[in-house]
């Protein structure tokens, strides 16, 4: 992986003008997309979908992500969404995590013990993840915006992605409100915005390779609190899931093609 | 239109003093992030519920409170220039993942261009290549550069620049070495 990096900081040297540095950038995304290690995940995901689990000794292969039991194609591209049975908007980790409770008698405490993963031991959300997502490939996201839960969630999650608070008084419009900006070397999306918020989300749950994880949404989240200065979100919460909502639904249209690989 | 009503008022956009509610439910502290941080204080509220364009008289007003807040030190303001580069280059401080108590940094280069050596610099900010060059050195600029890192809002209450001194991000000899990496002559930030 290293190889990789210095590859990428010795094409950085060699460009001097920021527009050849872009071009380079490019260039780089595409050579990483081509030796994703994403397939492998999405197989290690689909041995943990089949394996008897917990204290039922049931596998996930009934659980309902939306498109019936056991269903998945397109399952993930038209999430998050409604489910009646919860009487609550799910996004896909959430939906997961109710049927490790529900179908496998696990109790929530165990199933969210270890979310996210690291380099070394990446998490059971992050395998079946990378594998539920992949059958939504070539599909429209089409997230649920009808039900009245949904549009609630839709609302909240455009207060939260403008509302200020937290130790450095940001908020998510802090770095993804304005068009041609960079943190760092990273240019920002502005996920307000249709255009900016389709191949952001089109490429989500995804591989990082600058080290080496594959992260789902609720990370991406997560993360982004923990630098805006926050404390930090409940996994699966209704905040985290609003957010999810917001952004999804700005997406709508675009066809999945994920998980993607980044940086 | 009984029926209809409700369900439209759900789907109504979330007031600030809502959203707080449901983060102070879907939050949890964790470190040092504590939870009395998704608590607006009075700017926060005004800048959230205006889109950052507060009205003028307001503005002033919660500015000028800010102001308050800054304790500008005896003496001169211009520390070490190289120590400031190392702390315009330091992004950490104040995230659940730092230890409580530990020196974190400004995190300048996210947002600012600085000394011309370092091209990853972001561009929230204004690039602040030859400040001291085009601006000057003298006690009044460096009483501003030292109040704006301090406190930005005192000088722009909806800005969006951490107020790095308030908040103990950083603190009063960490923010002395900024303004001399900015602002002395022989800071790489105005060769």
């Amino acid at each position: 992986m290293s190889r990789v990096l210095l590859f990428l900081l010795g094409l950085l040297a060699a460009s001097a003008f920021a527009q050849d540095t872009k071009k380079e950038i490019q260039k780089y995304q595409q050579m990483i997309a081509e030796g994703s290690p994403v397939e492998l995940f999405e197989l290690e995901g689909e041995a943990l979908w089949k394996k008897p689990q917990g204290p039922r000794n049931a596998s996930l292969e009934k659980c309902d992500l939306g498109q019936g039991p056991g269903v998945l194609k397109g399952a993930y591209a038209r999430l998050p969404r409604y489910f009646k049975d919860a009487d609550r908007v799910m996004d896909l980790e959430t939906r997961l995590l109710h049927c490790m409770t529900t179908l496998q008698g696990r109790s929530r405490d165990e199933a969210t013990k270890r979310v996210f993963g690291n380099e070394n031991q990446p998490s059971e959300m992050e395998y079946l993840s990378a594998y539920i997502a992949a059958q939504s490939r070539g599909m429209k996201l089409a997230a649920g915006s009808s039900h009245p839960k949904e549009k609630e969630a839709y609302e909240l999650g455009r207060a939260l992605f403008f509302h200020r608070a937290g130790g450095w008084d940001m908020s998510c419009a802090s770095c993804h409100g304005e068009e041609n900006k960079r943190i760092r070397m990273q240019d920002l999306p502005v996920l307000s915005k249709k255009e900016y918020a389709r191949p952001i989300v089109a490429t989500w749950p995804a591989y990082r390779v600058s080290n080496s994880q594959f992260k789902t949404m609720q990370w991406r989240i997560n993360d982004c609190y923990r630098q805006m200065r926050y404390p930090e979100p409940n996994f699966a919460s209704d905040a985290t899931i609003a957010l999810n909502v917001y952004l999804t639904v700005t997406a709508a249209g675009e066809p999945y093609r994920g998980p993607g690989t980044k940086r | 239109m009984r029926l209809l009503l409700p369900l439209l008022l759900l789907a109504a956009p979330a007031a600030a003093q809502d959203v707080q509610k449901v983060l102070q439910r879907d939050f949890h502290a964790r470190g040092q992030a504590t939870m009395d941080r998704v608590v607006q204080d009075g700017l926060q509220r005004v800048c959230t519920e205006s889109n950052d364009r507060p009205p003028a008289a307001l503005a002033k007003q919660l500015e000028a409170d800010q102001l308050k807040t800054i304790s500008f030190p005896q003496g001169s303001l211009m520390g070490d220039w190289k120590s400031g580069e190392r702390i315009a280059q330091n992004g950490r401080g104040l995230q659940w993942t730092d230890p409580a108590g530990s020196t974190g940094g400004g995190s300048c280069y996210n947002c600012h261009q600085l000394s011309p050596q370092e091209a990853s610099h972001g561009t929230l900010g204004p690039s602040l290549l030859r400040f001291g060059a085009t601006r000057g050195n003298g006690p009044d600029m460096q009483r501003y550069v030292y109040g704006k890192i301090y406190n930005a809002k005192a000088y722009n209450l909806c800005s969006q620049m951490p107020r790095l001194g308030y908040t103990g991000t950083l603190t009063p000899e960490q923010i002395k070495d900024l303004v001399a990496l900015l602002l002395d002559p022989a800071s790489p930030v105005n060769k």
